[in-house]
């Protein structure tokens, strides 16, 4: 295990050093492209509405669509097959071949294709197969693997590029520029779109009452490669299905710029094949209307299964049907956006989402390899165009992958930590996921656990046998409690009777055992604006083991929770949350822990902290008894504060305040929870870390106070930056 | 006919997108097309009545023809003015091989054949394409690419679009 944590770690630092920054600055192109697009879009909740909705229906009714399609296509003249998997689809395609006589055919760019492998299939059957896509074009000579699903060779250079087509084509005069390759690779594509027999293109989408198939390009080469040669072979997983024409309009609005941060991509294919425009027949070049030829057009859709039916049947992994490869989900995410799809991707699929795509279609294995990447930071959630969620897919995949694989220690821990796993994740993850335990240990046991935790031999074992990296400071355990301290004071100081509202604060593990400050700051602040405020124990979230992907652990916390806060909440009590990621968990990712109508009570009643004092104050609460400044400050927001759309609240009541805002501009901090603790991840989250860092230091910056909302953040800021974060309420809070 | 607003909502599409665009009427149509066409040209038929392209312009061409072409024109069945689109159709007669084999396309556009937004466009595709099951190419702009590390025009397709509207039909 620890051997396997230092091949991880020594893997990612590759990735890092050599396709880290080209990933990086084209998925920053992409990220900041999609904002910029879908902010035009006066309709854009409403697209993504309607999107989902299609979606949701065409999954459910995919039997029946499977059939109408066929139907259609049929009736247009052309020739379904449904393939149970890639054995079975290659065999199709290579016979398609055979009957056409070809030798040669040209594809468009196609994941699906990727998954089936079909290119070496036909090339063992004696198919030259060619890339036409200029990127599919570059990797197929290189030998390579896709790094991203939507930009495949996003994480090649130009330099890179020009230096591989000298060395394979050792032209008179190699090409250097991006023009100049572009053109290069255009000429020599445009031979082998010449000599081509058969053409073969993917689906974005297909339509089942018309057999109509969307193409979603840019570079023309999809046009030509369906539409030159005679024989037009699509190949597209049946989720691909829509039932009406009509169903396109949203998808055509969202792809692109989701996806790419276009509006519109160049080209949108409408095709029914066969299509009405005539076959090229470059072997006449000089008889009229395009080399004469009367062969009749021939039209194969290959619609692939390999996985996605049983998929369907699947609760949690059907979502995951309703993907249209737009990738958004991966430019979002900051830890793809260091390491690419070559480390975040399984053996076809990268992203977010590819973890429910590998584990559907090529099984857990091949998920497992990187779905540990996914730290649940949640920003791939609002720019999916069909809403799914993202990070649930990963939990519940993380959740099966580790009870399909036995811990080998498991008799040390389970003694000593309280989850519901049986068996399953190792020591690492049941050591975060057990977060809260710890803490409770360590703060009784403080400051002595503090001392030990700091002693080289310790962090040495620990580094060994639960994989917390050495380098990582681990949290300072206080010996009083934030509930402890509540109840020395003699609990509440406004009476229930005086208050205008009553408040339960949960203090959470990390408030409670760790930053008792911003737990006492909390206190504060919401008495002297006249909140009759309780601090009651009450149990951990489940965050940390949700995160972890121990889900009967997480389900139990969620139950204890609900249990203790549903007579807070009848009691007509707020329950006030300093914890953006404990917010998180009330707020949507019990929605899959707790019955609908406890999720909605506990969900409508619970507040972020600076939310609930922006409210306090619109309502008339005085401001001026909470401290106003003209201080300079440097705000990051939590990354599951503003998936739930929370961190305007923050910078209002600041601003409110008197105070100067800069908010961050990156998507996560790295930390993520435990991530940037854990031994294989650590240079990765120290690596997404700096690009925050590297925003609050630019010159003129550097005197604003550093404030940050989330715990993670907290830590991975005072470990990076010589100015120590604090907490929004503890700068705004009455002495 | 367009409205000022769908007009002025096309030309800035089409102006942010380096489409080239102007205006004529069915006298002028000849001489503006000739003005905005690099020979060798070839062409499909544009299906506008009393509308034919000039001799300059080859239709139905060779392969040979097709590739040494500059300029490739064809008829637009309409267009979207938000995003600067053309919807291309898939003819017999080459219509959309034409459009995407050349460096150079030229779209001739009815005025009358102009729409505002997506949802009027994907009312009329429904019936073009859906019901009729038809083909045609929803084409924003030239062909581009930004594999080879930056944005280049004419990855595959045309390097260059020109848009000649066509007022009164």
């Amino acid at each position: 295990m620890s051997t396997d944590r230092a091949e991880t770690a020594a893997r990612l630092r590759e990735l890092l050093e050599t396709e880290g920054d080209s990933v990086k600055a084209n998925t920053a192109v992409f990220n900041r492209g999609r904002y910029d697009s879908v902010a035009e879009l006066d309709d854009y909740e409403e697209l993504k509405d309607r999107a989902r909705e299609i979606k949701e229906d065409a999954i459910e009714r995919l039997p029946e669509l499977i059939d109408e399609l066929t139907e259609s296509v049929e009736e247009n003249g052309g020739h379904v097959y449904l393939a149970s998997d890639a054995a079975a689809a290659n065999r199709y395609i290579e016979e398609v071949c055979l009957e056409a006589g070809a030798e040669t055919l040209v594809k468009s760019k196609s994941m699906t294709s990727e998954e089936i492998e079909v290119n070496d299939h036909l090339e063992q059957a004696g198919i030259d197969v060619t890339e036409t896509d200029l990127a599919e074009f570059v990797l197929q000579i290189a030998n390579e693997e896709p790094s991203h699903i939507v930009a495949p060779a996003i994480h090649k250079s130009r330099e890179e590029i020009a230096r591989l087509i000298e060395t394979v084509f050792d032209p008179d005069d190699p090409p250097e520029t991006a023009e100049e390759l572009t053109m290069f690779a255009r000429e020599h594509l445009l031979e082998k779109v010449k000599a081509a027999d058969v053409g073969m293109t993917g689906a974005n989408f297909l339509v089942a009452e018309s057999g109509t198939m969307m193409l979603v390009t840019s570079e023309g080469n999809a046009r030509k490669s369906a539409v030159a040669p005679d024989t037009h072979v699509a190949l597209a997983g049946v989720e691909k299905i829509v039932p009406r024409f009509e169903d396109l309009a949203p998808f055509v609005e969202l792809i692109g710029r989701s996806g790419t941060g276009q509006d519109l991509t160049s080209y949108v294919s409408l095709l029914t094949p066969p299509v009405e425009s005539p076959a090229v027949d470059f072997d006449s070049p000089d008889v009229p209307g395009f080399g004469g030829s009367d062969a009749e057009r021939e039209f194969h859709l290959v619609l692939l299964d390999n996985g996605r039916m049983a998929m369907r049947e699947d609760s949690d992994l059907q979502e995951t049907l309703y993907c249209i490869r737009c990738a958004a989900c991966s430019n979002t995410c900051a830890n793809f956006q260091h390491v690419g799809g070559h480390a975040f991707g399984g053996e076809t699929y990268s992203g977010g989402i590819a973890t429910g795509w590998e584990a559907g279609v090529h099984g857990l294995d091949s998920a497992a390899e990187f779905n540990d990447l996914c730290t649940g930071c949640s920003r791939c959630v609002p720019a999916c165009p069909v809403k799914i969620d993202i990070p649930w897919i990963n939990e519940v995949v993380r959740d099966r992958i580790n009870h399909g694989t036995g811990g080998e220690f498991d008799f040390l821990v389970d003694g000593l930590v309280p989850d519901a796993e049986e068996g399953g994740p190792d020591l690492q993850k049941r050591l975060f996921g057990n977060y809260g335990t710890l803490a409770r240990l360590g703060s009784a046991t403080a400051p002595v656990s503090n001392w030990v935790g700091s002693l080289p031999p310790a962090r040495l074992a620990m580094e060994r046998l639960f994989g917390v990296d050495r380098r990582r400071p681990l949290p300072k355990f206080q010996r009083e409690t934030l509930v402890d301290w509540f109840e020395g004071r003699g609990g509440p100081r406004v009476s229930a009777v005086d208050a205008e509202r009553e408040a339960v604060f949960y203090a959470d593990a990390y408030t409670n055992y760790v930053d008792v400050g911003r737990g006492k700051a909390t206190v504060r602040t919401l008495e002297a604006l006249g909140v009759h405020v309780r601090v009651p124990a009450v149990p951990e979230s489940g965050r940390a083991p949700l995160s972890q992907g121990m889900l009967a652990t997480a389900d139990e916390a969620a139950s204890a929770v609900y249990g203790t806060l549903a007579e807070h909440v009848d009691s007509g009590r707020d329950i006030v949350v300093v914890e953006p990621s404990d917010l998180a968990m009330f707020r949507s990712d019990y929605e899959h822990l707790l019955p609908e109508r406890s999720f909605d009570r506990l969900a409508e009643n619970s507040y972020e902290i600076l939310e609930y004092v922006y409210g306090l104050l619109e309502n008339g609460a005085g401001e001026e008894r909470l401290r106003a400044g003209q201080d300079r400050v440097a705000y990051h927001s939590h990354c599951q504060q503003r998936t739930l759309g929370l961190e305007g609240y923050t910078e209002a009541v600041l601003e409110r305040l008197g105070y100067d805002v800069l908010t961050s501009e990156v998507e996560c901090c790295g930390m993520a929870g435990s991530f940037g603790y854990k031994r294989q991840y650590y240079d990765l989250a120290v690596d997404v870390g700096h690009d925050l860092v590297d925003q609050f230091e630019r010159p003129g910056e550097r005197d604003r106070v550093v404030l940050t909302s989330g715990t993670s953040c907290t830590d991975q800021l005072d470990d990076l930056m010589a100015r120590e974060p604090i907490h929004p309420i503890e700068l705004i809070a009455p002495e | 006919m367009a409205t000022t607003h769908t007009m002025g909502a096309f030309e800035r599409s089409l102006a942010a997108l380096d489409v080239g665009f102007s205006r004529t009427d069915p006298d002028g149509f000849e001489a503006a097309l000739s003005d905005t066409i690099t020979e060798p040209a070839v062409g499909a038929r544009l299906g506008f009545e009393g509308l034919a392209l000039p001799e300059s312009v080859t239709l139905d061409p060779s392969p040979r023809e097709l590739e040494e072409a500059v300029t490739g024109v064809t008829a637009a069945s309409f267009a979207v003015a938000e995003y600067g689109s053309l919807i291309l159709p898939s003819t017999p007669d080459g219509s959309e091989i034409v459009s995407v084999f050349c460096d150079h396309h030229v779209a001739v556009l009815a005025e009358s054949d102009l729409v505002l937004d997506v949802p009027t466009a994907f009312a009329r595709l429904s019936e073009e394409v859906g019901e009729a099951r038809a083909s045609a190419i929803v084409a924003t702009g030239p062909s581009a690419t930004a594999d080879m590390g930056e944005l280049v025009r004419g990855a595959h397709g045309p390097k260059t679009v020109d848009v000649l509207l066509v007022e009164g039909l």
